[in-house]
């Protein structure tokens, strides 16, 4: 460590450069740890699904509803212990921009079912026992400014008309990656406005135990196969991870563009570290005058190299983390959104690797210098 | 009086390592952006493509999307019968009238499942839809359980080779055409006859009627005569708007993504920039002196840098764009949310992008050699010639 | 046993195939705590000498004994670590590093001993002391004049306390003045503290300040 000063004395020698290229490491690491957080969080959406539930949905397509019949002969499996059901509103809230989820859900048995979501017990009382009222994720409450008690009105798409409901229950979940911006009202109200002529849009099953899910799960398909409304069931976890899939190949994107980043940090970082070392081939030479040995300057120069890189690499990751939890926008898309210490410690790992990467050459230089030829120069 | 650009050329070649270096972190900032635009350009046009604006859209009132909506046959006929619509060749209207499902079908090598729209249409579709052509095989027979599929869907889903059978709604479906449709959306479906889909998806309702206008010019008072009709309860859009509306959003995150991710790098190459053309000043302070001495002006000092930081960023620039041109093509997927299916799209450069990657790239060379080429002006010709 | 003996070195460089002889048949021998001036004109191997004196370039026959130690025979490495514990070694531009403090360019051979830090302290004070710039210890080379930073670099040959000093024109770039503060204090070394003392110089004033003057001439050494 005693050479520490050296290091630190030839980081300080061009303030500017220093600052400049540790800057450039900062915003590749800002971005890297954005991204990189878009992908965690999408695979930690795909888990949010519990693998002790089963969703049923319609084998015919998933906006394919299902027969309120099917109900009585799931519950009649055995490992089941319960089922729920529920159904996708699709409303417009004013505006067909201010999307956000709506379920028309059968609330007794489906708030039994769902310990993530958190309500106060007066609120729950209240939720259930109103036939228009609708319970509300604190997040969308708060993206419209909503009151407890407020009277909200959708507009159906699918079903038409205006849909008032109000407000009785706000919840909390229990993981930010289950999400709050879900509006949820019951199944019974849409059934009878609807006259009667809705039926589910698919089926919500407790097991008795997660490791008979797939037993269970294809016992139920081979039940419903030569009825008018086969079913398609999985668990919950990769009904939720079909969702996530979606959106594309958001990996593959945010992979290559990673990799894009890392390189053209590369290429400025090593062209600084190189630019440094050229300045210092005198200096350099000097000390091996003085008795200093290759491998000595060899490790004092990469250090050089990577501790802009880890500084700068810390910063970025360091911002990200700050500006992406106060992001809120961003909830709504990806819920839960967060950046994992998993990423900022990969982050850091690669800020080493790339600080050894960008150091090398002028490391080797360093140490391999004729000392009769740089002083000749000099 | 200028100085001459052999002047920085030759000072480039000089120094080859820092040049490239330079111009390659640049070049992954310009790859970036032009393949990200590209991106958005591909999703974009599949969407716009998709609509033509001769061409009126109905879906039941309030419904906003095809799979929401629901029309009955009385209202299609009263459509049909409507006096602005254009006639074909035949002599009939042209007029489709449309049931929209989605389904879902595994893709092809294991990829997981993917929802694809399936759209039972009459033969009219495709007299309706212009630049829409069978590529390979035939149109369906009316009465038969055949499908044809977008050229797009026939590359991602397995069995939909002429004769291959497709089986969906629980029924096998054979396939006897491909067809074009000028790269919009409906490549990535299945077609097949309204009236065979009906009692398989057991809907007996339309879910979109589409009709050609004899006078687009008139489409406002299309869309008023339609929509104030009791017996027909639709919103009525030009095609062409309501497909490009359906892409706004994404193709809004996707240009924000673009510009937010590429600016941020190039806050990163601009900062290399600037290093490496304050290095390159430094080094040539003798020289500065010799051409100040020489009579040139400050301003000339300082242009000449300028021109020489912009020459490493169009040489990154041509080399960003030379690396994306592979994935011009690039077939990629995402969701249509508005109708809850797979949209396929391709990555689209255009001499356009190519263009906006030059001037992003010539932006950052400008920017990262202000300060450095105003130091190089400031030069006094005694401090300069001083060593 | 003289202290340093160099017998029938020779040396050459090779330019397009052709060889350039620098040193030819040179024998020298130096005795403990003896102040060598060597002279010549400029190309007449001086530096290269004190190079191969210093291990930093190997000669192409002879042999160069300093202290019973065979310079030759040394690989890099153990010739990095006898440098920085026998040779001290005062450059014509001084060379110091502008980063670092005088205090701290003076430390920089004690950062290879296994000395503490208030040990590398006492060292960098007492040479300090010797060469007179006590109270400019955290000044930067740029604030210092010609002379001071020479003796800044005096400093750092003979903090290590090296038996040999190897100076290549330590007056070279310095004013009458200042070059004469820097004989003396050359001079005190050897005399003071018997360091054995090899300058390099084209200076005949320099050189008389030496016990023994030798005079190089293209490559070849005439008393």
């Amino acid at each position: 460590m005693k050479f520490a000063r050296l290091v630190l004395a030839n980081l300080g020698r061009s303030k500017r450069r220093t600052i400049l290229t540790a800057l450039s490491v900062t915003v590749a690491f800002f971005l890297f740890a954005s991204l990189r957080s878009i992908l965690t969080t999408l695979d930690a959406n795909a888990e949010v699904g519990s693998e002790a539930r089963l969703i049923a949905s319609s084998a015919t397509g998933i906006t394919f509803p299902l027969p309120q019949a099917h109900i009585n002969r799931i519950q009649a499996v055995e490992g089941v212990k319960s089922v729920s059901w529920s159904n996708w509103f699709g409303g417009v809230y004013i505006d067909q921009r201010n999307f956000f989820a709506q379920f028309a859900i059968d609330s007794d048995s489906y708030l039994a079912m769902y310990p993530e979501l958190l309500i106060p017990e007066d609120q729950r009382r209240a939720y259930l026992g109103e036939r228009t009222a609708a319970l509300v994720g604190a997040g969308l409450m708060e993206r419209f400014g909503w009151r407890l008690g407020q009277t909200v009105t959708l507009q159906g798409t699918i079903f038409p008309g205006d849909w008032e409901f109000t407000i009785r229950g706000v919840y909390t979940p229990e993981n930010p990656s289950f999400g709050d911006e879900s509006f949820y009202f019951h199944y019974d109200y849409l059934f009878e406005r609807t006259n009667r002529q809705v039926t589910p849009g698919w089926f919500t099953i407790q097991l008795d135990a997660p490791d008979q899910a797939a037993a269970i799960g294809s016992r139920l398909d081979a039940l419903f196969e030569n009825s008018s409304a086969p079913t398609k069931t999985e668990t919950e976890r990769s009904f939720q991870a079909g969702f996530v899939t979606m959106w594309g190949n958001v990996s593959l994107l945010v992979r290559a563009i990673g990799t894009a980043v890392f390189f053209a940090i590369l290429f400025v970082a090593a062209n600084t570290m190189m630019m440094a070392a050229r300045e210092r081939v005198g200096e350099v030479a000097v000390l091996k005058t003085l008795g200093f040995q290759n491998g000595t300057l060899f490790g004092i120069v990469m250090t050089e190299a990577i501790i802009i890189c880890v500084v700068g690499g810390v910063i970025g990751i360091g911002l990200a983390v700050m500006s992406m939890s106060s992001f809120r926008a961003i909830q709504s898309f990806l819920p839960g959104f967060s950046v994992t210490p998993g990423t900022v410690w990969l982050g850091i790992g690669i800020a080493v690797v790339l600080g050894a990467i960008t150091g090398i050459v002028p490391a080797l230089q360093a140490s391999r210098l004729s000392v009769v030829e740089a002083l000749r120069r000099v | 009086m200028k100085i001459p650009i052999i002047y920085n050329l030759r000072s480039l070649r000089q120094r080859p390592v820092s040049t490239l270096t330079t111009a390659l972190g640049m070049a992954l900032v310009v790859a970036v952006f032009v393949s990200m635009m590209a991106l958005s350009n591909g999703f974009q046009s599949a969407l716009t493509s998709t609509g033509s604006d001769e061409n009126v859209f109905l879906l039941r009132k309030g419904a906003g999307a095809e799979l929401n909506s629901g029309i009955a046959r009385d209202a299609a006929n009263v459509v049909a019968g409507m006096p602005f619509i254009a006639k074909g060749t035949d002599g009939r209207p042209l007029v489709s009238a449309e049931t929209f499902v989605v389904i879902p079908l595994q893709r092809v090598g294991g990829g997981g499942m993917a929802n694809v729209v399936v759209r039972g249409v009459s033969l009219a579709a495709f007299d309706v839809r212009r630049g829409l052509e069978i590529l390979e095989g035939r149109k369906f027979r009316p009465g038969s359980r055949e499908i044809v599929v977008g050229r797009t869907f026939a590359r991602r889903f397995p069995n939909s080779e002429i004769g291959g059978r497709i089986n969906f709604g629980g029924q096998d479906w054979t396939v006897v055409g491909h067809f074009a449709a000028a790269g919009s959306s409906f490549e990535s479906e299945i077609w097949g006859e309204a009236e065979q889909f009906m009692p398989v998806f057991r809907g007996q309702v339309f879910s979109a009627i589409t009709f050609r206008m004899s006078d687009p010019a008139n489409f406002a008072g299309i869309k008023e005569t339609l929509e104030a009709d009791p017996r027909l309860y639709v919103d009525a859009y030009q095609e062409k708007e309501f497909y490009d509306n359906q892409g706004t959003l994404l193709n809004q995150i996707l240009n924000f993504l673009a510009v937010f991710i590429a600016g941020i790098m190039a806050i990163g190459a601009v900062f290399g920039a600037v290093n490496t053309m304050y290095a390159a000043v430094a080094s040539r302070v003798h020289e500065i002196g010799v051409l100040l001495s020489l009579g040139f002006k400050p301003r000339n000092v300082m242009s000449s840098f300028l021109f020489e930081a912009l020459l490493i960023a169009l040489l990154g620039g041509a080399v960003g764009c030379l690396l994306v041109l592979p994935v011009d093509g690039l077939v990629t997927s995402t969701t249509n949310w508005n109708s809850f299916s797979e949209l396929a799209f391709s990555f689209s450069i255009t001499p356009r992008l190519i263009l906006y990657g030059m001037v992003f790239a010539a932006t950052m060379g400008l920017i990262g050699g202000y300060l450095p080429a105003r130091r190089a002006a400031k030069a006094r010709v005694a401090d300069a010639l001083r060593r | 046993m003289p202290f340093v003996e160099i017998k029938d070195l020779a040396m050459a460089y090779y330019r397009d195939s052709q060889k350039i002889a620098v040193l030819e048949g040179v024998d020298l021998e130096v005795e403990e705590g003896q102040f060598v001036a060597l002279m010549g004109p400029s190309g007449s191997g001086k530096t290269t000498l004190l190079n191969i004196l210093a291990g930093l370039d190997k000669a192409e026959s002879g042999s160069v004994i300093v202290d019973g130690q065979n310079v030759g025979a040394m690989s890099h490495k153990q010739l990095a670590a006898w440098r920085s514990r026998h040779i001290g070694f005062v450059f014509q531009f001084y060379n110091l590093l502008p980063v670092l403090t005088a205090f701290q360019n003076i430390e920089l051979p004690l950062l290879l001993t296994h000395l503490s830090k208030q040990e590398r302290r006492d060292h960098v004070r007492t040479v300090l002391d010797i060469v007179g710039l006590a109270d400019r210890a955290d000044h930067y080379p740029g604030q210092l004049s010609g002379g001071q930073q020479q003796r800044v670099g005096i400093a750092r040959a003979i903090v290590s306390d090296p038996s040999i000093i190897l100076g290549d024109e330590p007056t070279g770039d310095l004013d009458a003045a200042s070059a004469d503060e820097i004989l003396t204090l050359l001079q005190r070394l050897n005399q003071e503290y018997h360091k054995t003392i090899i300058m390099v110089t084209h200076d005949a004033k320099a050189a008389e300040r030496a016990d023994v003057i030798v005079h190089l001439d293209k490559g070849v050494l005439t008393a």
